[in-house]
């Protein structure tokens, strides 16, 4: 077997002098995906923020075998890892149209941009209607896709997705999954999701990680997961 | 006091008022990347526009030592954020007010260390005389307007048409959002400082001619540009250039009130921004903070 995409090992992050990760290891191979479970403040978010340097961290994170733990945000980025944020993170007075085009002004393939806004916009066709639109007037439904399309604009080879359900309508919340599920099998895109709603990250993921209080307690297939009597009673529900 | 006098002195108010406009654009420009007011933004452009003299009596004709005041005073901008403003860029407000405030005294003193004290003319791109021959208006002041507009038009096309621009007014908008999308927010900061330092060179360049060259000659033409900043509201570019011009026309109309007179103008700055910031603190365009509790 290759090497994994995404290797974190003894990450420690926090904030302040609060530390919330302590030594951490999982990872992720090229094309799959996996979820992070646990409570509230467990460190989902966290995690996903130390990965890309919007907090202090410590620790190994290898990203297609090269380190990355010592890289700004920005500079993460562009090797080709977008963060669909906790809240979304629109520039709500921008435009759909410029949100996108924002994403995409680290790359040099001209057609290819042209392109993924197509691609972007036959996912969202609720964005194509309302590109000219100032992002702030968008709903949150439609907020949560122009992140996702923003994210893709970048033309990543792994996506950190925080809650990208929370505060939808069932409806809107199975059309997103839907359309992570094709992104990920079409292009290959790795994904690591963070959701409150364990049962539907469980159905999207390949394999899952349980953390309780920043530390890993359980990991494996998202399906043994599921089987777990702990995991069934604490996130599951039944 | 006739009709034409009160046309007079509305167009002279719109030279004016264009500078203030220009200034109020940088000064916006800053507050919007940083949020916080650049006391030295006058002081800046004085110091250019000493650079822009000094090229000239070295012999570089106008136009020349003009655009090359531009690229200076655009990398003294970039050179103050990246060496001063970086490292305090998480410090309480007060430390910032200080830092202003001392680049503020540094730039004044230095420019009389240098140059000193002695009030120079500076000299108009433009013929004397007046526009067509009237008496409406002189061709420099035209000329003042001309320049201020292409200026304003060139920022606008920048921010609205270029990728660097919707970097940047990403990045003044939401950094965090803006570095996820790989815009090196520190740099956009940077230019921004870089941008706002030459448009306030074409403003002191252009203001000299009529107040003279000397290490104050800005303080006034500061205070109008906040006022104009602050009327249009200090988070929108295009509301601060329209204050800008709307001062500008208010303080040469008022001047013709027999009792206001010259000398009570610099006071109806101070009113303004008093007045504005009572009735409508985020000024006529700006955007009012509304915060969820």
């Amino acid at each position: 077997m290759s090497r994994p995409l995404l290797e974190v090992g003894n990450l420690t992050a926090g904030y302040g002098q609060t530390r919330v990760l302590h030594r951490l290891g999982f990872d992720l191979g090229e094309g799959e995906i996996a979820t992070i479970l646990g409570a509230n403040g467990a460190g989902k978010t966290t995690t996903l923020r130390a990965l890309c340097g919007m907090v202090r961290r410590e620790g190994e994170i290898r990203f297609d075998g090269r380190p990355i733990g010592g890289l700004s945000t920005e500079e993460v980025v562009r090797r080709g890892i977008a963060h669909v944020p906790e809240g979304r993170g629109t520039f709500v007075r921008l435009t759909v149209e410029e949100n996108l085009r924002l994403a995409a002004i680290t790359r040099k393939d001209r057609s290819a941009v042209a392109a993924d806004f197509e691609r972007v916009y036959d996912y969202f066709p609720r964005l194509r209607e309302r590109r000219r639109q100032q992002a702030g007037t968008l709903s949150g439904g439609e907020q949560q896709m122009l992140a996702i399309g923003r994210a893709l604009m970048l033309r990543p080879r792994l996506m950190l997705l925080d809650e990208p359900s929370f505060g939808l309508a069932p409806m809107i919340v199975q059309d997103i999954f839907g359309i992570l599920r094709t992104i990920n099998s079409e292009d290959r895109v790795s994904m690591l999701l963070v959701e409150q709603n364990a049962s539907l990250a469980l159905d999207l993921a390949n394999r899952a990680y349980v953390l309780e209080t920043g530390r890993l307690v359980l990991s494996g297939p998202a399906a043994k997961i599921r089987e777990d009597d702990s995991v069934r009673r604490s996130y599951l529900g039944y | 006091m006739d009709a034409y006098t009160i046309l007079q002195q509305a167009i002279s108010g719109v030279a004016t008022g264009g500078i203030y406009a220009s200034v109020a654009l940088a000064v916006v420009m800053i507050y919007r990347a940083i949020d916080h007011f650049n006391f030295a933004q006058g002081e800046m452009a004085m110091f250019s526009t000493y650079i822009a003299w000094s090229l000239m009596h070295a012999g570089l004709p106008y136009w020349w030592a003009f655009i090359l005041t531009l690229a200076i005073s655009f990398l003294g901008g970039v050179l103050i954020e990246r060496v001063i403003f970086r490292p305090i860029h998480d410090a309480p407000v007060l430390s910032h007010v200080v830092v202003f405030i001392g680049l503020l005294a540094i730039f004044n003193s230095a420019a009389g260390f240098i140059w000193d004290y002695t009030i120079k003319p500076f000299p108009s791109p433009f013929a004397s005389g007046g526009l067509f021959g009237s008496t409406l208006i002189s061709l420099h002041k035209a000329g003042m307007i001309a320049v201020t507009l292409v200026v304003l038009g060139l920022v606008y096309a920048f921010f609205r048409f270029t990728e660097v621009g919707l970097a940047m007014r990403a990045a003044a908008q939401n950094p965090e959002s803006a570095r996820l999308v790989g815009v090196r927010v520190e740099w956009m900061t940077a230019l921004g400082w870089g941008m706002a330092a030459a448009i306030g060179a074409v403003a002191g360049m252009m203001i000299a001619h009529d107040v003279y060259l000397e290490p104050n000659m800005m303080i006034g033409v500061l205070l109008y540009g906040f006022a104009g900043a602050i009327v249009g509201g200090v988070d929108s570019p295009g509301g601060a250039v329209f204050g800008g011009f709307l001062v500008g026309i208010i303080e040469n109309l008022v001047g013709l009130v027999p009792f206001v007179g010259s000398e009570l103008k610099l006071t109806v700055a101070l009113v303004l921004i008093v007045g504005v910031l009572m009735v409508r603190p985020s000024g006529i365009f700006g955007t009012r903070v509304v915060r969820r509790v």
